[in-house]
């Protein structure tokens, strides 16, 4: 394999991911649901954890939560528009500046537009999914929220990007 | 884990990951690895071409997989000095956690 997962890790974080393991009540058993057309006939769904929200129309992710309590990250999400809108990005454990610069970094909406008009993909979703990935173990907001928020959009198939 | 779970109701999903042995350690069905900082799933900003290379990667990944377990590393080198890249995808300043930890470690906890 080519990639080292820990090339841009600070060393002192390394123990926290060196032996992953999943939540509590979580497995890690074969899961697999296979694509049911071809590519050039589906719908891509893009999700970041980039904390990505639309500026002037939707609410920031809560930060001052989390620095309220530093092991609680907000577990709700953004729909984010298949194009439009300026992006803005509210996370405390990445810097925004390159992803507020170009967003595509991490929600590559218009590089999968033009994979679609290239006739690679059938399309884009008409919204993509933005998360805050710094989230308590236990992922109770996300499975209570996120998912059914996710499941809500009816996604053909996902393409997910943790910043 | 959100792929996990989307792939349980019948989604099929791929992650694209700056740490793909993390990701295939806890069960992501279909992997995608870049060798990329924090906050640059994919790429540099301002280029497309590095974008849509990887965007592309992850889409023939999802179609293509033939099964659970799927990585894929994508062989494109960060073109930033890693002592610049190593810093410039951290925040300003510590995370509310980091602080809290490097408090501990202070105080020999």
């Amino acid at each position: 394999m080519l990639v080292d997962s820990f090339r841009f890790l600070p060393r002192s974080f390394r123990p926290l991911y060196e032996s992953p393991s999943p939540p509590p009540g979580e497995d890690v058993a074969p899961v697999w649901a296979p694509v049911a057309r071809r590519l050039s006939a589906s719908t891509v769904t893009l999700l970041t954890s980039a904390g990505l929200y639309v500026e002037g129309a939707q609410a920031p992710f809560d930060l001052e939560g989390e620095r309220a309590r530093p092991d609680w990250g907000d577990p709700s999400f953004r729909l984010i528009p298949a194009s439009g809108g300026e992006l803005r990005m509210a996370h405390l454990h990445i810097s925004e500046v390159d992803v507020e610069a170009d967003p595509e970094i991490c929600l590559p909406r218009a590089r999968l537009l033009e994979l679609a008009s290239a006739g690679m993909v059938g399309g884009a979703a008409a919204s993509h999914v933005s998360v805050m990935g710094y989230q308590e173990r236990s992922l109770a907001g996300w499975r209570s929220a996120v998912l059914p928020g996710i499941l809500e959009l009816a996604p053909e198939a996902v393409v997910l990007a943790p910043a | 884990m959100l792929a996990r779970w989307l792939e349980r109701e019948g989604i099929p999903t791929v992650v694209v990951t700056m740490m793909p042995e993390v990701a295939s350690a806890l069960g992501a069905p279909r992997v995608v690895g870049v060798e990329f900082p924090f906050g640059h799933a994919f790429g540099m900003p301002g280029d497309a071409d590095m974008q849509r290379r990887v965007l592309g990667t992850a889409l023939t990944v999802l179609a293509g997989a033939a099964s659970f377990g799927t990585r894929v590393d994508v062989d494109v080198e960060w073109p930033v000095p890693l002592r610049e890249a190593y810093r410039s995808w951290q925040p300003s300043e510590p995370s509310p956690i980091v602080k809290v930890m490097l408090e501990r470690m202070k105080e020999g906890r």
